[in-house]
């Protein structure tokens, strides 16, 4: 059986002038969390988008592979893609206020989709809505159904967009930064709930975020970008104890551990910023920033294998 | 030692209009604050959205005026000072590097501002200055000439720092100085701000909802919870032993780069904290997972702890 998601060699520019994404390739086996981790601008949202064919326009999506479930992505119709989108594979966003319908009802969103993909009436569709939020840990699930998403808090709305998301029993979740804008203590819970629900219902969970904690608790399989690139990928505990590019190494040494790292000691940093990269960009993308390059680093880098499941992008042998 | 900052008493409520049919709430920020940061000192400030800690930096910065209590820097109260006499003394740097510095303003004109306003400074000795601050802090003359949107997030929150140390201050109000920032960018930051706290000796309020960040830089940590201090414990003692409930569970949802752990259960429910609406008793007995009856009727009392407290009714 093909995996649940592929996606070999993508390719991402805006208007030829910048490379968002350059050769990314990971895949996304059914009832897995993989994670693709990396700091703002490394094209990780942008990967997210082409996979469910949201890029903006002026963005042109190229590929070696794009399939779901064996299904080639690539020359699909956009009804086709439509009838895929929110039914087989869902998608939740950083920001809930500015991804739910302030004009709507929670009710209404949340049945909207299930009665455009399935064959159910509003009673049946209400009920599986009022199923689901009582399953993402919301209280009294009746009333939110009648209220607008301003009536919430943070921590309720991003339960209401998981419940949406899990309305037609997709197979692939997209989770773009859940977590981001909400405080410790309910991301904590909203974390927890993704991975309860993710097992329980077998989902594929493609987790989009900057932060290595969240990555290290919740991940089976991790992706670091940089600069478009896809430059290491392991199994998450073979990751944090074996990262073997330099700028893994670099990110890991930048965050501060309670109780590891001492006090008023300087934390591990990476010099410079992210460069901006266009197409036809040769080399490897961490070289102004890494600590062992040299002058070959300006050439094409090999990916190296570093065990079964685990390779990196980087002329340092394994 | 002295006391940098103290803080006696200090209460801020907003008022929020009800709109057309609604009465007006009233929003309690700060609800009798009282604290003291020595000379020196880095005290964190660390708790979750509403809870009132940018209201504190300002009533500090003397942005705003408390309804009742004082506060002091440098044995002088905020509010006698006048402005210039204030910005020789305490400085901001705030989250967000994209909205706090003038789009239209040039790196170097920014960085100047504090020192034409005090109107002491010829224009040599003021160009001396800005050009020795942007160097410390990691920007070049070149830089200088740029406007903000030149440059990265971590450049313009240098940017921020050498605007407020340009003056020599001997406090910094840092209000979520790395939030806006990815974290190798963080990691610069963090270290930049202690180097400097450590050159000019400054005294810091590190204000942060990311307690990994604040475990790291403060020598105390004060959390807060509904306008008030709940706890305050130099950091070792609250990082190996926190007392108050919500300083547990605000440890516990701490998520750290360690395979293995899975997300730990914080255990507070969904009953979120309402500024407008201030439970009687403990203000966190809807939350609490061991919260007890007596704790929706009595207030907890201060119980004093070596540098600090703890205001729970269910610890010793």
């Amino acid at each position: 059986m093909s995996a649940l998601l592929e996606v070999e060699k993508l390719e991402v520019t805006f208007g030829g002038r910048t490379a968002a994404v350059r050769g990314a390739s990971f895949t996304v086996e059914r009832g897995e969390t993989h994670c693709l981790v990396g700091e703002s601008g490394c094209g990780k949202s942008v990967t997210a988008l082409s996979v469910m064919d949201l890029l903006a326009r002026g963005a042109e999506r190229r590929a070696g592979r794009l399939a779901f479930e064996g299904q080639d992505l690539r020359g699909l119709s956009d009804s086709a893609m439509a009838r895929l989108r929110g039914n087989e594979m869902a998608m939740i966003f950083q920001e809930p206020m500015t991804s739910l319908n302030p004009a709507y009802t929670v009710g209404s969103q949340m049945t909207e989709g299930l009665r455009r993909h399935k064959k159910v009436s509003q009673r049946e569709a209400t009920d599986r809505a009022v199923d689901l939020l009582g399953r993402v840990g919301i209280t009294a699930p009746g009333l939110r159904l009648g209220q607008f998403p301003h009536q919430l808090s943070g921590g309720l709305r991003q339960r209401v967009m998981i419940a949406m998301a899990l309305m037609c029993e997709p197979k692939l979740l997209i989770a773009d930064e859940p977590t981001t804008a909400l405080d410790v203590t309910v991301q904590a819970q909203i974390l927890r709930l993704l991975a309860t629900l993710q097992r329980d219902l077998g989902l594929g969970l493609l987790l989009i975020t900057h932060d290595l904690g969240i990555v290290a608790r919740i991940a089976t399989r991790v992706s670091v970008m940089y600069a478009g690139e896809v430059v290491e990928s392991a199994a998450t505990a073979d990751l944090f104890a074996n990262p073997r590019h330099p700028y893994t190494q670099g990110l890991l040494r930048c965050v501060p551990v309670p109780g590891k790292t001492r006090r008023d000691e300087p934390l591990g940093s990476i010099p410079g910023t992210v460069p901006r990269i266009g197409p036809g960009f040769e080399g490897c993308a961490f070289r102004d920033r890494c600590s062992f390059a040299d002058e070959t680093c300006a050439r094409a880098i090999p990916r190296h294998s570093a065990g079964s499941t685990h390779d990196f992008l980087c002329r340092l042998p394994a | 030692m002295s006391a940098a900052i103290e803080v006696k008493g200090v209460r801020k409520t907003f008022r929020v209009k009800g709109g057309l049919m609604g009465k007006d709430r009233h929003v309690v920020a700060c609800d009798d604050v009282s604290f003291s940061v020595a000379e020196g000192g880095v005290l964190g400030v660390v708790g979750e959205s509403g809870c009132g800690k940018s209201t504190l930096a300002r009533l500090i910065l003397g942005l705003l005026e408390p309804d009742s209590g004082e506060i002091t820097v440098e044995g002088q109260r905020v509010l006698a000072m006048d402005r210039k006499a204030r910005a020789r003394l305490i400085q901001p740097v705030f989250q967000d590097p994209f909205a706090s510095l003038n789009p239209m303003a040039r790196i170097s004109d920014i960085v100047a501002m504090p020192l034409v306003a005090q109107g002491t400074f010829g224009r040599a000795e003021i160009a001396a200055k800005v050009e020795e601050m942007l160097e410390r802090v990691g920007l070049s003359k070149e830089q200088g000439t740029r406007l903000p949107a030149e440059l990265s997030g971590g450049q313009r929150q240098r940017v921020a720092i050498a605007r407020a140390l340009v003056l020599r201050p001997r406090i910094v109000v840092c209000d979520e100085p790395t939030s806006a920032l990815d974290v190798s960018v963080q990691a610069q930051i963090l270290n930049l701000l202690a180097e400097l706290r450590r050159e000019f000796n400054l005294t810091y309020l590190f204000i942060s909802h990311n307690l990994a960040v604040v475990e790291h830089v403060a020598s105390d940590v004060a959390v807060m919870y509904l306008g008030r201090f709940v706890e305050r414990q130099p950091t070792e003692t609250l990082f190996a032993k926190p007392e108050h409930p919500y300083t547990q569970a605000l440890l516990a949802s701490v998520l750290t780069p360690q395979p293995g752990l899975g997300v730990p259960d914080v255990g507070l429910g969904d009953t979120l904290p309402d500024p407008a609406n201030i439970p009687p008793g403990c203000r966190f007995h809807p939350r609490c997972p061991i919260a007890e009856p007596r704790c929706s009727v009595e207030t907890p009392p201060l119980k004093p702890r070596p540098g600090g407290g703890v205001e729970c009714l269910l610890v010793p």
